[in-house]
């Protein structure tokens, strides 16, 4: 009587587990993702999960991010520089087509340049495209586009996915529905769990390997390590469960892929608030910090140490931790010598990410050694950035910067730092100006200099990029010279 | 009885359009702007006033509390400022899931609750009664997400007999779907189903001392023939306040499981909004779930009605 309804209930449970695990192909892909994007148009949002999606997957620029961060020719083929350097005149590849048929010419750079530098842009990094004065079609294979001055760095803010040639026809849907040049297809978007892409037979370049490859969206640490050990997900670029990454390396099956990003990991402070605008009080801060002690605490040992502004991979990277070494006898001195010997209070406020939540609280108990104490509040980012990003109503906080090459936001006396340095503001505006190597490498060093002499911010470390991938897979970047999951040349062995 | 519907009809409306107001008013004072979010640490400012302008988030609060409720009215829930489509395609796709899940867990619960409660009962004071007690303490103390994950790892890490999350949607099949939530359903269930059967177990007990039974009991009926013809209907009005209690929970209070096994159910839909700052599918959303728990109490209500002639007469 009472074995039957049990057998039925096995054999039930059998027949629903065998369901749906039929080995899948290997030309498919799953790419996990702790976020998923708001909508899939990079022109239009700065969520990085947006170009994680799309970046030289669907949509493609003038110019593009290589795996090491070097730039190359992407819809552009190649470029001349006026002489002066400020005429820039792109040829175009031929036989481009976007995705709906219709092909992508000269007449569609220049739409979607002035688009985005138009006054009522909702781009999220206009400032790319505010040294542009003109842009112009030559003929339907060239586009001349003319800067107010000349720019060092042009040809890599082409390569933003901010910067993708979009189609005036299809732009309006791309927030749903992406039309872009890639080698990948959107085809569905299942929200909150999954986006779907698969190849173009159209492409102008090299086809992809892959047939099609979906992004699946997982946010919870836990249900990754899962997810990832069921083999529901092929590839987990950003694995966010860091403290599992060691029974992945121990595993076989899967490898273990450590790189680096552009994220600056600071502790931002507030330089116009009343205690910190002391350069002591901020050099105290500053020596009382152990980089170390918070990498290996918050960060499980994956980040690098840094001593300014500026990813430690970049060529004209400068090494300054010295100037903030951990020095927490010093800090105490820097503090009598201000006026706080007694010791003072400040408010931390810290943003989800871990390595803020649990930076953070390291960090506290770093500045209380030498007599900071620290009134921590937990915020979601939509609070943050009202209260410390607009209103700059904070003394400390823990961000990660991730947008690449991004030293110009102490140029901008108004930016939640308020840091207002005229010397710094002008030295800036040569770099902008500057292309010669040489010279650019001179100036690099010197306002890493100046904002690490400042004490602007603590710098704390650049965030590392730690993923997990099932062993078979090949050609995943390592690391994230820009936000993206560049599959066009992931291929699976055998 | 049209008395009873009409009287209740009419405090249900009450309840909804206070909650409008209490939605709205919170959701005002949150801080938080959506168009700040979406563009992120490096945009200028004029960039996020543009975006606000695209977003129709300038306005007094007054009229976008009119155009929101009159719009709700004519089944228009506004278009969700991140995913950019329409707030009633974004909460019919996450029914799909939530519901049929809610309803998944219900049945496990409800279907293991009733008979291990009446068991528990009958046999009041035996091994089988501590043991059914005590596994059901356990099941109210066992946190559901840390029993979702303990499943995880035996049925899809370890057993590999399961996905670990996610979704196929129900056009990879009924099977595939019933399949994906299955996990789920179970951890959502074992603490209900706990929570019930003690509900069950007492509510029975409490019947089981009245006179009646002891009359069905002298005209000699079996035990069975008086648990299952007079006490049971009895006992299942306090049993069936928690059924309805358990369903509006289970709709809406699943995001932690929804979590654990990334389904796109709609508490994380709601949990996303309010990270996102998307305010309209925040609103609506809550706006319907209370809608949903009105409605199932209204449903409790009346079936309580059917159950127990005397609550006509009363009300």
């Amino acid at each position: 009587m009472h074995k039957i309804p049990r057998t039925l209930a096995v054999a039930g449970l059998a027949a629903l587990a065998s369901l749906g695990t039929a080995e899948a192909a290997k030309t498919t892909i799953t790419i996990g993702m702790q976020l998923e994007p708001p909508n899939l148009d990079p022109t239009g949002g700065a969520a990085a999960a947006i170009d994680e999606v799309v970046y030289a997957n669907i949509f493609e620029g003038l110019t593009r991010f290589s795996a090491d961060g070097s730039i190359r020719p992407a819809l552009a083929e190649s470029w001349d520089i006026s002489g002066d350097g400020t005429v820039y005149t792109f040829r175009l590849r031929d036989g481009v087509t976007f995705h709906d048929g219709t092909t992508c010419d000269a007449e569609d750079v220049k739409f979607s340049l002035d688009r985005a530098r138009a006054e009522d842009s909702t781009n999220a990094q206009k400032a790319l495209f505010a040294g542009i004065a003109d842009v112009s079609v030559i003929d339907p294979l060239t586009v001349q586009v003319t800067l107010q001055n000349p720019d060092g760095a042009f040809t890599t803010k082409m390569a933003w996915g901010d910067a993708v040639i979009v189609a005036p026809e299809t732009i309006g849907q791309a927030a749903t529905h992406p039309v872009g040049t890639g080698p990948f297809r959107f085809t569905n978007w299942v929200k909150g769990d999954r986006v779907e892409i698969d190849r173009n037979p159209d492409y102008w370049g090299e086809p992809v390997a892959l047939e099609s490859a979906t992004f699946k969206f997982i946010s919870d640490p836990t249900a990754a390590f899962s997810a990832m050990m069921a083999g529901d997900i092929d590839a987990f670029p950003g694995y966010p469960a860091q403290e599992t990454l060691a029974q992945f390396e121990a595993d076989p099956r899967f490898v273990v892929i450590i790189g680096s990003t552009e994220g600056e990991t600071i502790l931002s402070t507030n330089n116009k608030a009343d205690l910190l605008s002391d350069v002591r009080v901020r050099k105290a801060i500053a020596h009382a910090i152990d980089r170390q002690a918070i990498i290996d605490g918050a960060m499980f040992g994956f980040g690098t140490p840094i001593g300014t502004h500026f990813a430690p991979h970049n060529p004209d990277y400068l090494d300054l931790t010295g100037l903030s070494a951990h020095d927490p006898d010093l800090s105490r001195q820097l503090l009598a010598e201000a006026g706080h010997g007694d010791g003072l209070t400040l408010r931390l406020m810290l943003p989800p990410p871990s390595y803020a939540r649990r930076g953070g609280e390291i960090v506290a108990a770093q500045l209380r050694e030498v007599g900071i104490e620290t009134e921590i509040s937990n915020l979601e980012w939509a609070q943050w950035l009202e209260q410390v990003f607009r209103n700059k109503d904070y003394d400390l906080t823990i961000v990660s910067h991730t947008e690449p090459s991004d030293i110009n936001i102490y140029a901008r006396p108004e930016y939640y730092f308020q840091y207002d340095n005229p010397e710094f503001q002008s030295l800036m505006a040569d770099y902008a100006i500057t292309a010669d190597p040489g010279m650019r490498t001179a100036l690099a060093h010197q306002l890493q200099t100046i904002i690490a002499e400042d004490y602007v911010n603590g710098y704390l470390f650049q965030l590392a990029r730690t993923g997990v991938a099932d062993a078979g897979i090949n050609g995943l970047w390592k690391n994230a010279p820009t936000q993206a999951n560049d599959l066009t040349g992931v291929h699976w062995s055998d | 009885m049209i008395r009873f519907l009409v009287t209740r009809l009419l405090s249900l409306c009450v309840s909804l359009i206070a909650a409008s107001v209490v939605i709205f008013c919170v959701i005002e004072v949150i801080p938080g702007d959506p168009a700040a979010f979406m563009l992120g640490l490096n945009a200028n400012p004029d960039t996020v006033a543009a975006l606000r302008e695209d977003l129709g988030l300038t306005g007094d609060a007054l009229s976008r509390y009119f155009s929101w409720t009159t719009g709700m009215l004519t089944g228009d829930f506004g278009t969700s400022y991140t995913y950019r489509v329409p707030v009633s395609e974004l909460v019919s796709d996450r029914l799909l899931v939530s519901l049929p899940l809610a309803v998944y867990a219900l049945i496990l619960s409800t279907a293991l609750a009733l008979p291990v409660g009446m068991i528990a009962a009958m046999r009041r004071g035996t091994l089988t009664d501590v043991g059914i007690m005590g596994t059901t303490q356990l099941g109210i103390a066992v946190p559901n997400f840390w029993f979702a994950m303990l499943l995880v790892l035996l049925f899809a890490v370890s057993l590999r007999l399961f996905s670990a999350g996610g979704f196929p949607g129900w056009d990879a099949g009924f099977l595939a779907g019933l399949k994906a939530l299955t996990l789920p359903a179970v951890s959502l269930a074992f603490p209900q189903a706990s929570i019930l059967a003690r509900i069950t177990r007492s509510a029975l007990l409490e019947t089981l001392n009245q006179d009646y039974i002891r009359t069905a009991r002298a005209k000699g009926l079996t035990e069975r023939q008086t648990i299952v013809g007079h006490a049971l209907r009895n006992a299942l009005i306090p049993v069936m306040t928690i059924i309805g209690l358990q369903f509006a929970f289970l709709l809406a209070g699943a995001v932690i499981i929804e979590n654990v096994f990334f389904l796109p159910g709609l508490g994380r839909l709601i949990f996303q909004g309010i990270t996102q700052r998307d305010l309209v599918v925040v609103e609506s959303v809550v706006m319907l779930l209370v809608f949903a728990v009105v409605m199932v109490n209204f449903l409790v209500d009346v079936a309580y009605a059917a159950i127990d002639p005397r609550l006509r007469i009363r009300t």
